[in-house]
C-alpha cells in the first residue's frame, strides 16, 4: 500500500535536495563573479556565426534556399542537448561523493540537479539566440512554434535517458567512459546538426535515421522554416528509443546508486 | 527510534566479496545514549553510515523514526571547492533549516574567522571537524552519531563541544562508536559489541567491557 502522506513528503524533500544541488551547482561551475555563466551563451553564438559565415560565402555553389541562421542555431542547440547531458553525468559520483554522506542526498539527485542546469543552459541559450537573431534580422521567428517546443521536448527527453545510461555505464566500466567521449566526435557529423536529412542519397537517409536526434532535429526545423524543406522523422521512433533508454539508465543508476561505498 | 533487522554489509572487491557485517539487530530509542565498540576494521564506520542511511545495507531492513546526524565532526561531508558559508548555506537548504538563523552560531561557534569565506579544501583536518561539528548542531537531530572520539581543537573548544551535546542536548539520543571503553562508560546507559562483523547487545555497561576486552585479549 502506498501512503500519500509519506510520498509527499519525500517529494517535498528531494525537490528541496534537488534545488540545493542545483544552486551549489551553478555556484561551483560559474563562480559568484567571472563570466563563466556567459560561456553557455558565446559558444553556441560563436558556433552559429561561424556556421553563417562559411555558408553565406558558399551559398552561391550550393545554390540552397534555406535559411541559414536559424539552420545553424538549430542544429548546434540540438548537439549541445544530447552531448552535454551525458558529459555532465559521467563518472559525477567521485566529485560529489562527500555530499552523498547526507542521507537524503542520492546520486539521483546529483544527476537530475545537473541535468537541471544542462536543460536550463542550453534552452537559454537558444532561446536568446533566436531572439537576438531575430532582433538584428537574420532569421524570421519559428513558422509553427509549438512543434518546435515539441521538438526540443523530445530531445531533451532523449539527452536525459542517453545521460542516465551513459552516466550509469561510466562507474560501472571504465572502458566505457573512455569510448564514449571519441564515440561523440563520430556521432556529431551524423547527428543532423550540419545537414538536412532530405538533401542525402535514400541510402544514406535509412542511416542517419537511425540515431534519435536526427528525427528531432528535423521536428524542430520544420517547426522553423517547414515551408523550405521536406523534414523526415518519425516521432513515435524517438519516444520508443527515448523511453528504453530512460529506463535502462535509470534502473543501471539506481543499481549504481545502491552500490556506493563512502570514506 | 531506529531499528536494524537482519543486516548484512557486503563490499565488492577485486579479490571477491567482503562481507563486512552479519546478521545485524539493533535498537536505539529516542533519548538513549548507546556506544558500540569495536577494534579497528570490525566494521564501526560501516555501522555508523548504515545508521545515517548514507549507505544501504546489501541485505535486511532499517527503520528510521528519528532524524539522524551524519558523523559527528566528521569534515568529508563538504564541498571542497566551495566556501564554509556557503557549504553552510547548501546544507541548511538540504535539511531545510533557516540560514540566516544558522549562521551566527556556526560562525562564533566553530571560530574561523577570515576563514569562513575561504574554500573548505584549504582548511586544516580541525578547522573542517569544527565546522562541520557546528553545522550539526544548528541542524538539531534527534540522534547523534559520534565516530570516535571527538577530539575537536584545544581544551577550550572541547568543554564548548562537550557543553553543546552531553548538557544543552541530553534529551537526544546518541550513538557513540569507540574503541575507548572509558569513553564509552562515561556517556552511554548500554553498550554493543561488535566482533567479527557480528553485533552483541549488552544490557549491562560491565558485561559489555568484560566481553569487549576479553575479545581484545585473543
Amino acid at each position: 500500500m502506498i501512503d500519500f502522506g509519506d510520498l509527499a513528503k519525500s517529494f517535498t524533500i528531494q525537490r528541496r535536495v534537488i534545488w540545493a544541488l542545483f544552486l551549489r551547482e551553478v555556484l561551483t561551475r560559474y563562480g559568484r563573479h567571472n563570466i563563466g555563466f556567459l560561456w553557455l551563451f558565446l559558444e553556441p553564438m560563436i558556433f552559429t556565426l561561424g556556421i553563417t559565415t562559411f555558408w553565406t560565402l558558399t551559398k552561391a555553389v550550393h545554390g540552397s534556399s534555406l535559411p541559414i541562421v536559424p539552420f545553424a542555431i538549430t542544429g548546434y542547440s540540438s548537439v549541445l542537448m544530447w552531448r552535454n547531458m551525458p558529459g555532465r553525468l559521467a563518472k559525477a559520483v567521485e566529485p560529489n561523493i562527500g555530499l552523498m554522506h547526507h542521507r537524503n542526498v542520492r546520486l539521483i539527485d546529483i544527476y537530475l540537479a545537473r541535468l537541471l542546469l544542462e536543460i536550463g543552459g542550453v534552452t537559454m541559450s537558444f532561446m536568446f539566440l533566436t531572439v537576438f537573431f531575430w532582433g538584428i534580422d537574420w532569421l524570421t521567428l519559428p513558422e509553427d512554434p509549438l512543434q518546435v517546443i515539441g521538438g526540443w521536448l523530445l530531445i531533451i527527453w532523449f539527452g536525459v535517458g542517453l545521460a542516465f545510461t551513459i552516466g550509469s555505464a561510466s562507474e560501472r566500466s571504465e572502458v566505457f567512459e573512455r569510448l564514449w567521449h571519441p564515440a561523440t566526435y563520430f556521432i556529431f557529423p551524423l547527428s543532423g546538426a550540419a545537414f538536412i536529412v532530405d538533401a542525402l542519397p535514400k541510402t544514406m537517409q535509412m542511416i542517419v535515421l537511425w540515431l534519435p536526434m536526427v528525427h528531432c532535429v528535423e521536428i524542430i526545423r520544420e517547426g522553423f522554416f517547414g515551408s523550405a524543406f521536406t523534414a523526415h522523422y518519425n516521432a513515435a521512433y524517438v519516444i520508443v528509443v527515448n523511453a528504453v533508454i530512460t529506463l535502462f539508465g535509470l534502473i543501471n543508476t539506481l543499481k549504481v546508486s545502491n552500490r556506493i561505498i563512502l570514506e | 527510534m531506529i531499528e536494524m533487522f537482519n543486516v548484512n554489509k557486503i563490499y565488492q572487491t577485486k579479490k571477491g566479496s567482503n562481507h563486512v557485517l552479519r546478521d545485524l539487530h539493533l535498537r536505539i530509542d529516542q533519548g538513549e545514549k548507546v556506544g558500540i565498540l569495536g577494534r579497528n576494521g570490525a566494521g564501526k564506520s560501516t555501522t555508523i553510515r548504515l545508521l545515517s542511511g548514507a549507505e544501504l545495507p546489501t541485505s535486511g531492513k532499517i527503520v528510521r523514526n528519528m532524524s539522524v546526524s551524519w558523523p559527528l565532526a566528521f569534515g568529508g561531508a563538504f564541498q571542497g571547492t566551495l566556501t564554509g558559508r556557503d557549504n553552510l548555506r547548501f546544507i541548511c537548504r538540504i535539511y531545510g533549516r533557516d540560514i540566516s538563523e544558522a549562521l551566527d552560531f556556526v560562525q562564533s561557534f566553530a571560530e574561523l574567522g577570515a576563514y569562513f569565506d575561504e574554500p573548505v579544501k584549504h582548511y586544516s583536518s580541525g578547522m573542517r571537524a569544527r565546522l562541520a561539528f557546528a553545522i550539526s548542531l544548528v541542524i538539531e537531530f534527534d540522534c547523534f552519531l559520534i565516530d570516535e572520539i571527538v577530539a575537536v581543537g584545544d581544551s577550550r573548544f572541547h568543554e564548548k563541544c562537550h557543553v553543546e551535546l552531553f548538557e544543552k542536548r541530553i534529551d537526544r539520543s546518541f550513538v557513540i562508536v569507540s574503541h575507548d571503553v572509558e569513553y564509552v562508560r562515561r556517556h552511554c546507559d548500554r553498550a554493543y559489541v561488535l566482533r567479527d562483523g557480528a553485533m552483541h547487545g549488552f544490557e549491562d555497561l560491565d558485561a559489555a567491557f568484560r566481553y569487549y576486552i576479553e575479545g581484545v585479549m585473543h
